[in-house]
């Protein structure tokens, strides 16, 4: 079990070379984007350095603890994230602070790209214009009152509404302020329901629907400015690469952010397509969608394929031995069954410190969940056996051997054969979550599209996976009449 | 022949069998008779090689089974379990050709096995290519004993061979079997609980009880000269239908 989960670490890991520069993103568009700018500025700086994309690998907690086990090299966080949810100070305000807090845990992080993604307010472009509103003040100085709709966190939060309203002197009726679920709010305003929303000061949606980011003049939103973290091992020896991406501190302001997120959200063009925009070169991949949707199927088959050969390779053997020796047995079985109880984002998390992001985890978890499936119908599957028959063929003089793969095997393939559907199946369900870890296939777009919520970008994940799902079914339709016995077959 | 000599076996403390012996000339058909519990399956079992025993020898031909391996052994004595026993995988043809199949025998030696065993038993081609829940209980019956028969052995042991079938056909495949039996030549040991089947079929009988062989003998030896009260019993037990002018 041991040496196999090696060659398995060892297999994906040859594609992780060791010279190369790992950049990873969070799992939105922004640090898709950014994390391709990132990649493509070192490309162009060094040619002869591969550079691995690792993007929407999941939320800081994740990109942390990879960039703490060596997993990536550099990634784009935002200053009030790395205060709040890696150096757990929020009270750190300056830069000179935080970076001297980042270095104690070996990290090096930029001066700020550029923009602020924070909370922000935004209003109608028209209704700024009628009512000329610029800044925050501007709107709580108006005498008609305005019709409000924020999000449920905006309004639970501290730091949102409650302390903006007293900040700003804003006087409000209660009863013009709707609490909304953040996505619907958008829509609210485009319909003319409300006039101001909270929004994130750099999403893609403030130019679909055409608003106005109103100023927060007396600064009393926290500050999230975009920057670089990176390993110090890295910056150490790559000092040239850490140097080109110091250089774009201070070039990407909100408008080119708002824009890149715009084109990748509104426009659906490709991340790379966007960064290399951004940097003035062309694209050199031609990404369209339907070359997306195949890079993907390949990534997602290659996940389920490789993790379910290893699944049948080690749990058909631990089925025979769980049938042959009592207590082991048990014990195998209870194993499997309580790692099919760890949630799924939990086992990554342990996975990640042993294997790293990518593919490696991803094979690893997928490979633990079809272990249950497998060793349980090889189990039952040999258990349900009429014991006479496996006394008859010893007294025919048929050995273990024989006896195993001439009547043990075949008379539990129908329950084994079921065994690795169930496992095929659930694991391409499963394998969606690979892109938390950035194993990319059909999750990457489902989880950049939950957290945009975006449907459509959702689906483009959710379908092929269900149309790979039902292939899947299909598939063992035939591999049954291919492998399951003729005389067991004919009973229905 | 096949010879038991002195065979005890125990279970966990419990004597099974005890100073069972047994001799069976060429060619005889012996049946082994018994209630459930008597030990006689687990003296067909010990037979077979599939359970070791205690004491004493289970002989071929003068050679002790202790001597061979388990497949040779298994070659000397052709089995025909219980309702035939046949794999529920495979064809009829597949099942009378594993084990020759498995010992490298080539193919048309097989085939001209196979279709010389077909011919003795009666069976239809087209049968033996079906697979067994195809069958009926007497062609899965006649398969079975082609299968024992491969390897040609010198001991051929039956399960119970009609105890699964109804009482029609029953009668009519225990003429068969008889004959098949005297085509094979065969040194015969059938395992029954049914007296009328082993005077039909066997020239002895030897009556096992709790472990113990009561009395060896041709059937008229038994009702005759009784070596112990239940032998008697044992005969008189057997039910068979009453006098149509008993009958209100």
């Amino acid at each position: 079990m041991r040496k196999l989960l090696l060659f398995l670490l060892l297999c994906s890991n040859a594609m992780a070379a060791d010279k190369a520069i790992v950049v990873g993103s969070k799992i939105f568009t922004e640090g898709y984007v950014l994390g391709e700018v990132a990649a493509q500025t070192i490309e162009a700086s060094s040619p002869s350095v591969p550079v691995i994309r690792k993007l929407g690998m999941g939320s800081t907690g994740i990109l942390f603890q990879s960039l703490s086990s060596g997993a990536i090299d550099v990634y784009a966080d935002y200053t009030g994230t790395l205060t709040e949810a890696i150096i757990k100070n929020p009270n750190l305000k300056s830069q000179r602070e935080i970076q001297a807090a980042l270095g104690k845990l070996n990290l090096v992080m930029s001066e700020p790209l550029g923009f602020n993604n924070t909370y922000a307010l935004a209003v109608r472009e028209s209704f700024a214009r009628q009512n000329n509103v610029r800044t925050i003040s501007d709107l709580a100085r108006l005498k008609t009152p305005v019709r409000a709709a924020f999000s449920y966190e905006f309004m639970d939060r501290a730091d949102g509404w409650p302390g903006l309203a007293a900040a700003y002197h804003f006087a409000l009726p209660p009863k013009s302020v709707n609490r909304m679920e953040h996505s619907l709010t958008y829509q609210a305003i485009d319909q003319n329901a409300v006039d101001v929303i909270d929004v994130y000061s750099t999403d893609a949606k403030i130019r679909k629907f055409d608003l106005r980011v109103l100023d927060d003049d007396l600064a009393y939103f926290p500050v999230y400015q975009a920057v670089w973290v990176a390993r110090k091992e890295f910056v150490q020896k790559y000092p040239a690469q850490w140097d080109v991406l110091q250089k774009l501190a201070g070039t990407i302001d909100v408008n080119t952010m708002l824009d890149m997120n715009a084109a990748a959200d509104i426009d659906k063009k490709s991340y790379a397509e966007i960064a290399a925009h951004f940097r003035g070169a062309q694209a050199q991949v031609s990404d369209t969608f339907t070359s997306r949707i195949a890079h993907r199927t390949v990534e997602h088959l290659w996940l389920v394929a490789i993790s379910l050969l290893f699944s049948i390779v080690i749990g058909v053997p631990l089925g025979i031995a769980a049938v042959r020796y009592h207590t082991a047995g048990q014990a195998i079985l209870l194993l499997s069954a309580m790692i099919q109880t760890v949630p799924s984002l939990a086992l990554l998390c342990f996975l990640i410190p042993l294997f790293g992001v990518g593919t490696k985890p991803a094979l690893v978890a997928l490979c633990l969940y079809s272990l249950l499936p497998v060793v349980l119908n090889t189990f039952t599957g040999i258990r349900s056996i009429d014991p006479r028959h496996l006394e008859n063929a010893r007294a025919f003089g048929l050995n273990g051997r024989q006896i195993l793969f001439r009547v043990t095997l075949p008379l539990a393939s129908p329950m084994l054969l079921a065994g690795v559907k169930t496992a095929t199946i659930v694991s391409i369900g499963t394998a969606t979550l690979a892109a938390l870890v950035g194993a990319g296939g059909y999750g990457a777009p489902i989880v950049s599209g939950l957290s945009l919520n975006d449907v459509p970008t959702i689906l483009t994940g959710a379908i092929p996976a269900a149309l790979m799902a039902w292939l899947a079914h299909g598939l063992f339709e035939v591999l049954g009449k291919i492998l399951i016995p003729a005389g067991l077959r004919v009973r229905t | 022949m096949l010879e038991l000599e002195h065979v005890y076996k125990s279970f966990e403390g419990r004597t099974v069998l005890s100073d069972v012996s047994l001799t069976i000339p060429k060619g005889a058909t012996h049946a082994l008779i018994g209630s459930s519990g008597s030990g006689k399956t687990t003296l067909l079992r010990l037979t077979l090689g599939l359970i070791p025993f205690d004491k004493g020898y289970v002989k071929i031909n003068e050679q002790a089974l202790s001597t061979f391996t388990p497949t040779e052994w298994a070659d000397r004595i052709g089995y025909v379990p219980q309702e035939g026993g046949l794999f529920p995988h495979i064809s009829g043809k597949q099942n009378v050709s594993l084990v020759p199949g498995l010992r490298n025998w080539p193919a048309a030696r097989i085939n001209n096995r196979v279709e010389e065993l077909r011919a003795l038993v009666g069976l239809d081609a087209a049968i033996l290519a079906r697979f067994p829940h195809e069958m009926s209980g007497g062609q899965k019956q006649r398969v079975a004993i082609m299968r024992a028969a491969m390897m040609d052995p010198p001991v051929m042991l039956l399960d119970e061979p009609m105890a699964a079938l109804d009482p029609l056909i029953r009668s009519t495949l225990q003429e068969e079997l008889k004959a098949i039996f005297q085509r094979l030549g065969k040194t015969v040991l059938l395992v029954t609980h049914d007296l009328g089947e082993a005077v039909f079929l066997a020239e002895r009988i030897t009556l096992l009880h709790q472990g113990r062989i009561i009395q060896t003998g041709t059937y008229r030896e038994l009702y005759l000269t009784p070596a112990d009260p239940f032998v008697s019993s044992f005969i008189n037990a057997q039910r068979s239908l009453p006098d149509v002018s008993a009958v209100a």
